[in-house]
């Protein structure tokens, strides 16, 4: 069926890829057939280094410089300054006592966003998953009911919560609220997959031995199902750490950040600093990146260590 | 008990608490999950007095009108729910105070006081197609619509292309400097686009592309994921395969296209997919790169609007069904291949 999507205008693919014969044999003859595969490489190696490498490079230069202006040239280099602002702070838990109090008040709703809707967001997906798992008739399609919010864009999911709110009265009251369950009804059926994939890996036998045995349904699950899905878990939180780390769609056409600044998250303050508002301080947006960064690279770290004892095990 | 339920594997004939628990919540989030999309579907065919009214409907139902003889305007009609004319349709005329002037349409002659707390307003089925025709002539929709569409459809394009050439020279090639590359490419997952906002701003405002769809679709090409999906791939294709090509004098262009492109369908697919949905989704670059109205996709189009006092919530609405329609109509049709497909790659 998809097959037949993707090939239905095969005459026009044809006649793009054999426009390229010609060139390509003639760059062939000058490369040989081994080094031809730079050429291959060559798209995506450009796009790659003008848009992934080089700004990564470029990230610390904007981190360490001052003004406005967004040409590298004209930026005076001011050293850790933009760091050391972002950090000066009285009493880390008091955002009012920080230099830039609208930063720290950020990094504190990001970390009550991260740990509340992290917890949330496994809890559900795990008790779906276990749900899903049980052999239940058109499992296929209650999968797909799961999963396809997944799919809707950030933006239409805050507009269709937000009408749901406002219909029934509560958009003052309830707005900030609504963030998590929001992010949450939106996403659960992605980590739901995962968790199933785990499940559904857990050979049949194990299971056939403990009923042999006798062994209770509670014994069952905590002996056996959740010490063999720990790998599958770890992949779960680490991921879901990540993404709600850089929320911010959803959020934002909820809420817009506010009331004042209540559910303003990291992201958004970034935005804010460096696009939305003026003067632009590019300077403290990437300062404010790089510590998001670091934040997210250990993730990945631990991310790719679970991955690998789960390939493992 | 109360996890007890989750531990099965297997039903075993007999319908316990465990699956009488389990019906309940799949029942319920049934409801919850396309309970909310449905009813912004319905909503979105309601005028904007019935999106007013409370306790809210679900199904779209308009006021019901008669013509009367002897009126020139077309009449409301009510059902009387008590007093002398109870069970009966009426129109009405006009209302003074807390009584309301009605007439039997079908013997306009006769007028009756009916008390307002007496009558409700007859309804009837009634899409309020308008709020959908507003959106073409009002709203600029086409024009975002085409925006949408264009930059989705480029870029998966490009990303397809580039992607599985270069996982092609990565998978089907012996050279110096593979594994650098190929590290180099995947270690990039590690920093998401959102921590390099502000350089990549930098090169996009250089090569000119700010307030162009181009600067929305070059940065977003060189995926990672597709690269190391696509790559993993081709390593499972023969390599005795394209020898045997080559043997009849293809050149490597028609290797890569003609044999390794269609053997890598199933995998080609999941990333258009992939593509699809992150290009059709996306919301803060764009956010960033197109501040021109006339060049907003259709997410940044929604986001304005509804920050709009001005704009009501009925075209609005239309709006949100019209821009989740093509990823809905994607899901229906192709969801198998998606949920295996993101379960098999752990990534969306």
């Amino acid at each position: 069926m998809l097959a037949t999507v993707m090939t239905a205008p095969s005459w026009l693919v044809s006649a793009a890829f054999g426009l390229f014969e010609r060139p390509m044999l003639a760059l062939q003859k000058m490369t040989g057939a081994q080094r031809i595969a730079w050429v291959f490489l060559l798209p995506n190696l450009v796009i790659f280094s003008a848009f992934t490498f080089l700004p990564i490079a470029l990230n610390g230069i904007y981190a360490t410089t001052g003004s406005d202006r967004i040409l590298l040239g004209e930026r005076p280099f001011v050293g850790v300054e933009n760091f050391a602002s972002l950090l000066a702070c009285d009493n880390y838990l008091q955002p009012n006592s920080c230099e830039r109090d609208i930063f720290w008040r950020a990094v504190h709703n990001t970390g009550y966003f991260v740990v509340v809707q992290v917890g949330l967001m496994v809890l559900f997906s795990l008790l779906t998953a276990l749900i899903l798992n049980r052999n239940i008739p058109l499992r296929g399609f209650f999968r797909g009911v799961f999963f396809y919010p997944v799919l809707l864009s950030p933006v239409v999911v805050a507009l269709i919560w937000k009408w749901i709110l406002q219909r029934f009265g509560v958009l003052n009251a309830g707005l900030e609220g609504l963030g998590m369950p929001t992010v949450n009804w939106a996403h659960m059926g992605f980590y739901t997959l995962i968790l199933l994939a785990g499940l559904q890996a857990i050979p049949a036998d194990v299971y056939e031995a403990a009923e042999m045995d006798g062994a209770s349904r509670w014994r069952v699950f905590s002996r056996i199902t959740m010490p063999l899905l720990v790998p599958t878990m770890v992949v779960v939180v680490v991921l879901s750490l990540i993404r709600a780390v850089q929320a911010f769609d959803e959020i934002f056409v909820l809420t817009g950040g506010g009331p004042g600044s209540a559910t303003l998250l990291l992201l958004q303050y970034i935005y804010e600093t460096g696009f939305a508002f003026r003067p632009q301080l590019f300077g403290v947006a990437a300062a404010a990146s790089m510590l998001m960064a670091a934040v997210l690279l250990v993730l990945t770290l631990i991310q790719l260590r679970a991955a690998r004892s789960r390939a493992e095990g | 008990m109360a996890l007890s339920f989750l531990t099965l594997t297997r039903g075993r004939g007999r319908f316990d608490l465990a699956d009488w628990l389990t019906w309940a919540y799949l029942v319920l989030a049934l409801l919850l999950m396309f309970g909310p999309v449905l009813w912004v579907a319905m909503s979105s065919f309601k005028t904007e007095a019935a999106l007013q009214e409370y306790p809210p409907t679900f199904l779209p139902l308009a006021p019901q009108t008669a013509t009367v003889e002897g009126y020139d305007e077309p009449l409301q009609l009510f059902r009387v729910t008590a007093g002398e004319h109870e069970g009966k349709v009426l129109a009405q005329i006009r209302r003074v105070g807390l009584m309301s002037q009605m007439v039997d349409p079908a013997d306009p002659s006769q007028k009756f006081q009916v008390n307002i707390n007496d009558r409700v307003p007859e309804r009837e089925f009634a899409l309020a197609t308008e709020n959908y025709s507003v959106l073409f002539e009002r709203f600029n929709f086409g024009l975002y619509f085409w925006n949408s569409v264009f930059i989705t459809v480029v870029a998966t394009i490009i990303t397809v292309l580039f992607n599985s050439m270069a996982a092609f020279a990565l998978s089907k090639y012996k050279f110096r400097g593979r594994t650098l590359v190929f590290v180099l490419i995947v270690a990039t997952l590690m920093i998401p686009p959102t921590v390099n906002l502000v350089p990549i701003y930098l090169v996009v405002s250089q090569i000119g592309l700010v307030n162009s769809p181009w600067g929305v679709i070059w940065p977003a090409v060189a995926t990672p994921t597709g690269v190391f999906l696509l790559r993993q791939y081709m390593l499972t294709i023969p390599d005795d395969l394209l020898d045997a090509a080559r043997m009849d004098h293809a050149s490597e262009w028609k290797v890569y296209w003609r044999i390794v492109l269609p053997l890598s369908a199933p995998a080609l697919a999941v990333l258009v997919i992939f593509s699809v949905m992150w290009r059709w989704n996306e919301f803060l670059w764009p956010l960033i790169v197109l501040n021109r109205s006339e060049q907003f996709t259709l997410q940044l189009a929604l986001n304005s609007f509804q920050g709009d006092l001005q704009t009501s919530w009925a075209p609005l609405l239309a709006m949100t069904v019209l821009t989740l329609l093509p990823i809905t109509l994607v899901f229906a049709v192709l969801q198998k291949y998606i949920t295996t497909g993101i379960a098999q790659s752990g990534v969306k």
